[in-house]
């Protein structure tokens, strides 16, 4: 590989591994696309400097402008990630139960970190965000919840590597959170190929997150209503804490060292192994082992561990 | 068909403060129907005025979404698991 100017050049291109011995189906393949080689450690870094570059060309990033952005952490540190190297201050708004290292990652490049109640979840931190910018509009706020620009990292870059280094897929399989991969991924696949199924996975958030009031604090993400994200998945199903980490834990076994959402992920593909005669199933590992060290994932009883994570937030 | 339906924690309230409770029916949309006639407070919650699925609730079935499902009509079988959930956001 050759050198590069900047370390904002070695965002994407990520590399796309075999795990097919964690298979439970001998006909279908598995494999892992490991987003936490990114620099800043996740796949967030693709839409962050995906959202950044779109608002230069529009030219609502003067030098020296203010971001702000709710996060519940790997969004946060890709944007203080390009936002350090581009010269520009970041205000984050994380809820308070993510894990001690994405609070480090953040504060590392120069984030500002406002405090939203971890019991309402990621929804507390987006209606945080929203009430600040209506108190701040001079502060540019990407929305990644909102931002075309997040599933267009994905539509142009992820969605296309796969393509270009798996063209056999069959099966998509992502944890939803913005929605942004599974839109970005889905839709290019789908393009491709039709057959392409699209599995979202995602966490039972609303028994971790007891804090919202009514069922009428929920968020469903503008980009996934706008996009047809209904109409693009297969389907949606989600993954309980422990069976996650029990996954984490297989990858760790043949080398995967992933975050615990990735672990969620692996399941999802698990589930749909089991489900179909023949495939292959790329499942996208949103980001590496490191942020989570200090839950124990690897090392503490699985018990202690689920629990920890249950009130944890990792997508 | 009974089935064991889990509760959100901010419907809770409307079943005495239950986690799990039983409810009877072939699909997803009769056990939300018997749920309702044993616990009136939920009415409005769970289904809108039309009678499809409210905007922010999602119902799973053994942890599948019955909205890619068959949404309403999503069969039960005896001893499933129904889970419902408030949408949340991630990122």
């Amino acid at each position: 590989m050759a050198a590069v100017g900047s370390v904002l050049d070695l965002i994407g291109n990520t590399p796309l591994v075999e795990v097919s011995q964690l298979s439970p189906n001998p006909d279908v393949r598995i494999l892992v696309k490991l987003e936490g080689q990114n620099p800043g450690g996740s796949i967030k870094d693709r839409i962050a400097l995906s959202m950044v570059e779109e608002a230069e060309k529009e030219g609502v990033l003067s030098p020296a402008a203010t971001l702000l952005e709710p996060t519940s952490g790997n969004t946060g540190i890709g944007l203080a990630l390009v936002c350090r190297v581009k010269g520009y201050h970041l205000k984050v708004v994380l809820p308070s139960n993510v894990s001690l290292e994405r609070r480090q990652a953040l504060q590392l490049w120069g984030a500002e970190i406002t405090e939203s109640p971890g019991r309402e979840g990621s929804n507390g931190a987006v209606r945080m965000a929203e009430r600040f910018h209506a108190e701040h509009p001079e502060w540019v706020f990407l929305h990644q919840y909102a931002n075309p620009a997040n599933p267009k990292a994905h539509y142009e870059g992820t969605g296309p590597e796969i393509w270009r280094d798996c063209p056999e897929v069959t099966h998509l399989v992502a944890g939803l959170g913005t929605s942004g991969t599974l839109l970005g991924v889905g839709r290019f696949l789908r393009e491709r190929n039709p057959r392409t199924q699209v599995w979202a996975v995602e966490p039972p958030a609303g028994e971790m997150v007891d804090g919202l009031r009514s069922l009428d604090d929920g968020y469903i993400p503008p980009i996934f209503s706008d996009l047809g994200g209904a109409e693009l998945l297969d389907r949606k199903t989600i993954v309980a804490p422990r069976t996650s980490v029990e996954w984490t834990r297989r990858l760790a076994s043949v080398g995967i060292f992933a975050g615990i959402s990735s672990g969620a992920a692996m399941a999802g593909a698990a589930k749909c192994a089991e489900s179909i005669d023949s495939g292959v199933i790329v499942v996208i590992c949103a980001d590496g082992g490191w942020k989570y060290l200090s839950t124990g994932v690897w090392t503490d009883d699985i018990d202690v561990v689920a629990e920890r994570a249950r009130r944890t937030i990792y997508f | 068909m009974s089935v064991e339906v889990r509760l959100p924690t901010v419907l809770r309230p409307r079943a005495g403060g239950q986690t799990i409770v039983q409810a009877n029916g072939a699909t997803i949309g009769e056990v939300l129907a018997d749920l309702v006639r044993s616990y009136p407070a939920m009415a409005g919650q769970l289904l809108t005025d039309e009678g499809s699925l409210h905007r922010f609730v999602n119902v799973y079935v053994n942890d599948d979404d019955v909205r890619y499902l068959e949404q309403l009509e999503t069969k039960v079988a005896d001893g499933d698991t129904v889970s419902i959930l408030p949408a949340v956001a991630g990122g």
